[in-house]
């Protein structure tokens, strides 16, 4: 049951960057890169739609397994966020104030802020009882949006302009807002990167390994867990903004607990506690939804049974992928 | 390995994806509810669409039609993916439908942003026919006010001096409430609004009723919600202890479920099944002889839909860019409608009259039947907020 | 004061439905571990299986009896196809099967009884109300609810408490080792658990399809609210669940129905009426959440591990 203290998960991870794990995330990176040039040559926008729908809940997805990959918090509220996010944004737009550089601290502020809260009331508790704490958390928030009613309430509320930013940047180009959120895709995955490789992170995945003996050691877990998960609040408040101003409409239905249900299987999916997973999750996952769709009226009845199956079978167990093979 | 698989396939299926060439088809997306307890209302209006459709022998301005449905599930969120995908993936020329005026609300402003010709078949939202009106957006509808104010009239004839209001919390419901508020003359003395559309139980609010103790209770609820709340109104005992005057609560779809629960309980239509000119003849009987039962003015609404399309794409003979001459022809309401002869206001929204209508039985079967003329030619009041000419 | 009554009443009533839902999620959760997101699945099922048998024998109680027996039949078909290779997983890997379970049902059912949901009429007889006090009038369909989900609470604990059957249930939630350890055909206990969940989350379903309809999806909201229960009633414990649902029955129907009362007073009707069952609906998660915080058992826990 006792990992050894240096064991194999808490090893610097490899440094050389083709490695045959490598291959999938460089690939798709690399498709990702290329959707605007596609989608400028055939026409066909709807496809650049649905990649920024990826990158938009990669990047949520990314700020999820920050605390579940490493962290061992298994949060089943973390669609919260991409409300909270989202709101921050529509709210503002609504009273008048449409400017991108105060929208968008507000979200993430916003966001760290809820998620401060969460986190101090809920990371005195482990297992099934974080993962319903968590969830009661969200909970309350959807029930708080669907009672604004001034900003739409249960009906949503329409978002007529997207975030300015004074000229620098028009978010109503849609390959402008692609790119835009492929950079802070990257930069999320990046700053993850160096979070988990840094002595805070080594904190981070030492407590969840085991917790007793970090604070017997004299680390202040709880602490550094708290940070943690504000951060990841704070980063998936920032998806939450973006995907207000993809979609131009924000709803309480965003942040229903199926909606964080949806994250979790994108994170478990793309691979637990790997830095692209997240990515590889997202996109399997909307474009199995948006595929399987096309090829058939009922697209749960292979879906469904895909996520049991993963469940089953994936690497014996998700259990195995953190603790055995480390992918960087 | 498995992850691998799993996005080579999806990368596959997407490929099988957008549309390919197009010959010359007038292409339409169909949005309403398909799923849960108001599907049989978009039942109805694909039933009545496909019909009015084979009137005109599948051709709409002499070009052949293609029509894709969509389901919103009854959803905000979902109907503007939709509509955006219609828009966006499936490239349409009109999108027909919008039952809920959440869902229209939502989805408005992709619609208006694309500039695609769009007639709504039911939601009647008043930001649409004010504000929010579009050279783009038609109804063959109503403003939600108009319905409820109808019955408001009817209410100040019966009599009625203190008024019971129940209706479901979202933007229809509460225009339904307060567009009776407008004529009725009486005292409201009480206002409850339900969850919407989850909640279908409806005791709190019928108790508080019959302990506020009304000379009429005056209630909005669509779909299966109304069967919902009119077997509970008869279940708490309440029928034949205070009347109760509807609208949208019943119709020719809730009326085989009712039976003779809804007998005697009178309401307020633009169009009831009886309507006396050809158009409407030929649309009830046909509508019976092909599905086995009686449309509804949902249905009603939507089979007009067919020929305002029609009349659009005839007067630019198939030219479907010519955005400005469809509005201009469309403007005119040139086709022939279920409901008579009507125009459009400046804010593309109908003016037209309100019937009474009333259950009746006859031998086994229970029908709608139109009992008089409650007001003609009436228009919605949000039209000057329209900044349309 | 009579509504209040008749809102405390339509509180119980709604307690006993959650009650029936939470026992099942319960047992399973304390007995083998599983986070059971598809515990609402068998609630819809045990409505739409209901609803068709009632189509095709023209008898109301017919319907309910063959509805419970489909539901126990699909619960062990399933334990024994799906669930049990979940029991060694983590509650993560749990929650993801679960909820492609959840997904696959959904579409399964779009499929045979297609989308637009079915009804379940009642009987004549059951069409009025009663007087149960002066000035309180009650409908007898809802009594009925309140009094059969009584029987079944009495009849569940008897069977806890009382049989053979009960003594292994309740070692297997406290201590599930010693119990495979003395010998006892854990499997097959796993699975008589598992049905007996599923049979009173359809009942439940079963229960409530008259007064709401019986569409796709039905049983994810209630879901949430039945994880609520067990957890503020302790996981594992058949008494915990009772008492907590009771009380979530309760604070969600008075919540409803005086709170935007309460709120019309500061704000305007709709305001009022839009924040008064989002208030309640809140209060119910802040205090589950506050349990957690400091009683992170639940009230009645029943395992000592």
């Amino acid at each position: 049951m006792t990992a050894p203290l240096l064991d194999s998960s808490l090893a610097a991870p490899s440094r050389s960057w083709l490695t045959p794990g490598n291959a999938l995330p460089a690939g798709l990176i690399a498709i990702l890169a290329l959707i605007p040039v596609y989608a400028a040559v055939t026409g066909d926008t709807f496809a650049m739609t649905l990649f920024t729908r990826v990158l938009i809940l990669a990047l949520g997805a990314t700020s999820l397994n920050l605390i579940m990959g490493y962290g061992g918090m298994v949060s089943f509220g973390h669609a919260a966020y991409l409300g909270i996010g989202g709101y921050a944004v529509g709210i503002l737009a609504k009273e008048g104030i449409g400017s991108g550089f105060v929208q968008w601290p507000a979200a993430i502020a916003a966001s760290a802020i809820y998620a401060l809260v969460v986190g101090a009331l809920s990371l005195r508790t482990r297992g099934v009882y974080f993962i319903m704490i968590t969830l009661a958390f969200a909970q309350m928030i959807y029930y708080v949006a669907i009672g604004l009613d001034r900003y739409g309430g249960d009906d949503g509320l329409t978002i007529y302009k997207r975030s300015t930013f004074g000229g620098l940047i028009d978010l109503n180009n849609k390959a402008l807002f692609y790119y835009l959120c492929f950079a802070l895709l990257m930069a999320s995955i990046y700053l993850t990167a160096r979070l988990i490789n840094s002595r805070f992170g080594l904190t981070i995945r030492g407590a969840r390994s085991n917790d007793r003996r970090m604070r017997a050691i004299g680390f202040p877990t709880f602490r550094y867990r708290l940070v943690c998960f504000a951060i990841a609040g704070a980063l998936c408040g920032l998806a939450g903004a973006l995907l207000a101003n993809h979609t131009n409409f924000i709803s309480p239905a965003l942040m229903h607990w199926t909606r964080s249900g949806d994250l979790i299987v994108m994170v478990v999916l793309g691979g637990l506690g790997s830095l692209f997973g997240p990515l590889v999750g997202a996109a399997t996952f909307l474009l199995l939804e948006e595929g399987l769709s096309r090829i058939t009226q009922y697209p749960d009845l292979i879906l469904g049974p895909v996520l049991l199956l993963v469940a089953i079978y994936v690497n014996g167990g998700i259990e195995g992928l953190i603790e055995g093979r480390w992918r960087g | 390995m498995l992850r691998i698989g799993l996005l080579a396939a999806t990368a596959l299926a997407l490929a099988a994806g957008p549309a390919t060439a197009q010959d010359k088809t007038v292409k339409i997306g169909f949005i309403s509810t398909f799923s849960g307890p108001t599907a049989a209302i978009g039942n109805d209006m694909k039933n009545s669409f496909e019909l009015g459709l084979d009137h005109v022998g599948r051709k709409l301005g002499g070009l052949p039609v293609e029509v894709i449905y969509e389901d919103d599930t009854q959803k905000p969120e979902v109907g503007v993916q939709k509509t955006q995908k219609l828009i966006e993936s499936d490239h349409v020329d009109f999108v027909v439908g919008y039952i809920w005026s959440n869902v229209l609300l939502a989805s408005l402003k992709p619609l208006v942003d694309s500039k695609t010709m769009t007639v709504v078949t039911n939601a009647g939202a008043s930001q649409l026919a004010g504000e929010l009106c579009s050279p783009y957006v038609f109804s063959t509808s109503w403003n939600n006010d108009q319905t409820p104010e109808a019955m408001g009239l009817y209410m100040n004839q019966k009599g009625i001096k203190k008024a019971f209001l129940i209706g479901p919390n979202y933007a229809a419901g509460r225009d339904m409430l307060a567009g009776l508020k407008l004529t009725y003359k009486g005292e409201v003395i009480g206002e409850e609004y339900t969850r919407w559309p989850d909640q279908l139980d409806f005791s709190a609010e019928l108790s508080k009723a019959r302990a506020a103790n009304p000379d009429a209770i005056y209630v909005f609820y669509p779909g299966g919600a109304g069967v919902q709340f009119i077997t509970q109104y008869v279940q708490a005992g309440l029928k034949g202890q205070i009347p109760l005057y509807q609208v949208f609560t019943i119709d020719e779809l809730s009326l085989p479920r009712l039976k003779d629960l809804a007998v005697g309980i009178p309401g307020a239509q633009e169009w009831v099944n009886d309507l006396p000119n050809e158009t409407n003849k030929k649309f009830v009987a046909d509508y019976i002889a092909k599905y086995n039962k009686r449309p509804s003015f949902y249905g009603a609404q939507t089979y007009d839909a067919v020929g305002l399309i029609d009349s659009a794409v005839t007067a630019v003979k198939g030219d479907l860019t010519q955005k400005e001459a469809m509005r201009k022809e469309m403007e005119k309401a040139d086709f022939k409608s279920v409901r008579g002869p009507f125009k459009f206001g400046n804010n593309h929204i109908p003016i037209q009259n309100f019937y009474l209508q009333d259950v009746v039985k006859q031998g086994d079967d229970y029908v709608l039947k139109t009992v008089a003329t409650i007001v003609k030619d009436d228009q919605d009041r949000f039209h000057d907020k329209c900044p349309m000419k | 004061m009579l509504y209040f009554i008749e809102q405390c009443l339509n509180g119980v009533q709604l307690g006993m439905l959650l009650f029936l839902l939470a026992a099942g999620l319960t047992l399973v959760f304390g007995i083998m571990d599983l986070v059971n997101l598809a515990h609402g699945s068998l609630y819809m099922l045990g409505a739409y299986f209901a609803a068709t048998f009632a189509v095709l024998t023209g008898s109301f109680v017919l319907a309910i009896v063959l509805a419970l027996i489909a539901s126990l039949v699909v619960g062990m078909v399933l334990e024994v196809v799906a669930i049990r290779r979940l029991y060694e997983r983590s509650h993560l890997d749990q929650v993801l099967g679960t909820f492609g379970l959840l997904l696959f049902f959904d579409e399964a059912v779009r499929l045979i009884w297609g989308p637009a949901g079915m009804t379940l009429a009642l009987p004549p007889e059951m069409l009025t109300a009663i007087q149960l006090i002066p000035g309180v009038y009650y409908p007898i369909y809802r009594l009925v609810i309140i009094l059969v989900a009584l029987a079944v609470a009495a009849l569940l604990y008897f069977m806890v408490m009382r049989t053979r059957l009960g003594m292994l249930i309740r070692a297997g939630a406290s201590n599930r080792e010693m119990v495979g350890a003395l010998g006892i055909n854990i499997k097959l206990l796993y699975t008589l658990v598992f049905g007996l969940g599923a049979a009173l989350a359809g009942f439940a379903g079963v229960m409530q399809a008259p007064i709401l309809t019986v569409q796709i999806g039905m049983g994810e909201n209630i879901l949430i609210l039945a994880f609520v229960v067990i957890i503020i009633g302790g996981i594992g414990s058949i008494r915990g669940a009772f008492v907590a649902a009771v009380f979530v029955g309760l604070v969600d129907n008075l919540g409803r129905a005086f709170l935007p009362d309460i709120l019309h007073r500061i704000l305007s009707t709709n305001a009022a009426a839009t924040l008064g069952p989002a208030l309640s609906s809140m209060s119910i998660y802040m205090v589950m959440a506050a349990i957690l915080v400091f009683r992170p058992e639940g009230l009645f826990p029943a395992a000592s591990r």
